[in-house]
């Protein structure tokens, strides 16, 4: 074996099906990115690490639109994550958002904005604190960060600034899911005469007050920000409330 | 070993079909004094050099009328060396459908005879021409060596319009673009479609409005049906005597729309709309995968937005 593991992955591995078994590696960047180093310093310092094929990011491989980069993160498979980070190796802005599931699973799905290709990563922490890594490269032309944001050219997204959209769906094949759109430039400070301007936080409870996730985005997220989480089950309204790095508060109600 | 010779030989011979940056330009005849240059039913490649249009002439008696202009500025050359070799007649007017850069920068070979477009083609063409043109370098690399942006002079409405002795009807639709121009053609019966029409290959929609786009499919296949009508000329793949690639184009649309809303209403991702198949009516269309990917992202944030509660 071309990487060989340490004990604790080979007691983990044991415990898989064969075939993610064999993708389990505690070294060597599957990737291959020159970044890697970089990254695991700057975000999982110290902590054991694993890539692991239970953390699924799922992007096209090449993105139509740099600006709008579908990404969807999927831990689902890995029991115990108490909370997920999502970088971008060659992104100017490398960290795109951080995510907690509580009583909703350890998925999300979300946009980004790419500068260039590079790999998108999700690392999951479980309650052990090993970091499970997963990623995928995304291939764009690029200038996503760069570009102003669509609201920058037009004149009344002020007076919609915060205003969210949502839908639960409670059957069928996506029972039990959750999406949402919120109104804001995600504006990254890159272009020139344009301030940060971002959502910071969002977090989303149940009828009982239970948080269902805690996601702190960051400049990277694409304007008008659509999120898609999964509940275990679909049972009553949830309340979405967050803010922007301005203090610009939200606060909505999505009915099952 | 037989056929690893035979692909060496391709790739050989490829490579000099590229390296002399030649488009092998045919005047294919298609009606008395109308002719036409049909492009490969293919992406924007380094092969290709973006020869992956139609473009056409007609011979008036006082002149020539040049309809979209090609991918590049060796384009255009060519083209215009291709239509010498035909008629000794001078270039009257050279008119662009619409303002995507298959079709309209191939100009620059045309600067010293008048350009035509309608007004909102002329304004496009201004705004996003050198966006458009950097991203055809990137895909079709030397090819495009030379060119530039070389905007309409002229603005045309619809209506009628004639030319160098030649009697055009020009009907001006929207939806492919924001200002998509038919040109028809009486004394031949030509109809040129633009890309309103594709043939054999899937349509593109990066600034597609496609309830507008239908409601010109439905005007175009009406104009199939008056007395004049002979062949129809899409904006991409081959020519044809009937409204079928009319039809085809808005079999995809229709199923597009109805795949965008179907997803949106489902509750899917992204993703998971991009991980959908092809239904089997278009999985051996060309391009049907790429286009179907590429569709995804201009066309189902609307959609998405539509369900989740609107402009809210």
């Amino acid at each position: 074996m071309k990487y060989p593991l340490t004990i604790a992955a080979i007691a983990l591995a044991a415990l898989m099906p064969p075939a993610e078994a064999a993708a389990l590696r505690d070294s060597g960047d599957p990737l291959a990115s020159a970044r890697w180093s970089e990254m695991q310093k700057a975000f999982l310092a110290g902590a054991p690490v694993l890539f692991d094929p239970r953390v699924k990011v799922i992007a096209p491989s090449t993105a139509e639109n740099p600006m709008q980069v579908p990404v969807t993160v999927d831990a689902s498979g890995l029991p115990g994550v108490v909370e997920v980070v999502v970088f971008a190796d060659f992104n100017p802005i490398v960290q795109v958002l951080r995510f907690f599931p509580e009583g909703a699973q350890a998925s999300l799905g979300f946009r980004v904005k790419l500068q260039q290709s590079t790999p998108v990563r999700a690392a999951a922490r479980t309650a052990d604190g090993v970091w499970h890594v997963g990623g995928t490269w995304v291939n764009t032309v690029g200038g996503g960060c760069t570009a102003p944001s669509a609201a920058g050219a037009s004149k009344d997204w002020q007076q919609h600034l915060n205003e969210v959209s949502g839908r639960q769906w409670s059957e069928g094949p996506n029972a039990g899911r959750l999406r949402l759109r919120i109104v804001h430039p995600m504006d990254t400070g890159l272009v020139a005469g344009t301030p940060a301007f971002f959502l910071e936080e969002i977090n989303f409870t149940d009828a009982a007050g239970q948080r269902l996730m805690r996601v702190q985005t960051y400049e990277p997220v694409s304007e008008n920000p659509v999120f898609t989480l999964n509940r275990n089950l679909a049972d009553g309204p949830v309340e979405a409330n967050g803010r922007d790095n301005n203090g610009n508060a939200f606060k909505a109600r999505i009915a099952p | 070993m037989k056929r690893l010779l035979g692909a060496l030989w391709l790739v050989v011979v490829g490579q000099v079909g590229a390296a002399d940056f030649d488009y092998r330009l045919n005047a294919r005849p298609i009606a008395r004094d109308v002719y036409a240059f049909i492009g490969q039913t293919e992406d924007f490649t380094t092969a290709n050099g973006g020869n992956i249009v139609n473009t056409a002439f007609i011979v008036a008696p006082q002149g020539v009328i040049v309809i979209d202009s090609g991918p590049s500025l060796r384009y255009g050359q060519q083209m215009r060396r291709a239509i010498a070799a035909v008629t000794a007649k001078p270039i009257a007017l050279v008119i662009n459908t619409h303002h995507h850069p298959d079709h309209f920068l191939g100009n620059q070979a045309f600067a010293d005879v008048p350009i035509a477009a309608l007004a909102e083609t002329r304004t496009g063409i201004g705004a996003d021409g050198n966006a458009f043109a950097e991203n055809l370098f990137r895909m079709s690399g030397d090819w495009m060596k030379g060119t530039e942006v070389q905007v309409p002079t002229q603005t045309v409405t619809a209506g009628q319009l004639d030319v160098a002795g030649r009697r055009l009807q020009l009907v001006a639709l929207d939806g492919h673009t924001g200002a998509d121009l038919v040109i028809f053609d009486e004394p031949s019966g030509v109809l040129f479609a633009g890309d309103l029409v594709f043939n054999g290959r899937a349509p593109t929609t990066p600034h597609a409005d496609i309830a507008h786009w239908l409601a010109g499919l439905d005007r175009l296949e009406a104009l199939t049906r008056e007395a004049g009508f002979k062949v129809l000329v899409p904006g991409h793949g081959a020519v044809t005597s009937d409204a079928t690639p009319i039809r085809q184009t808005r079999a995809w649309l229709n199923w597009l729309t109805a795949a965008m809303r179907e997803s949106a209403s489902a509750g899917l991702d992204m993703n998971d709309v991009l991980a959908r198949p092809l239904p089997a009516e278009f999985a051996d269309l060309p391009m049907a995968a790429t286009e179907y990917r590429r569709s995804v992202g201009h066309l189902f944030p609307a959609a998405e937005q539509a369900v989740l509660g609107g402009g809210k």
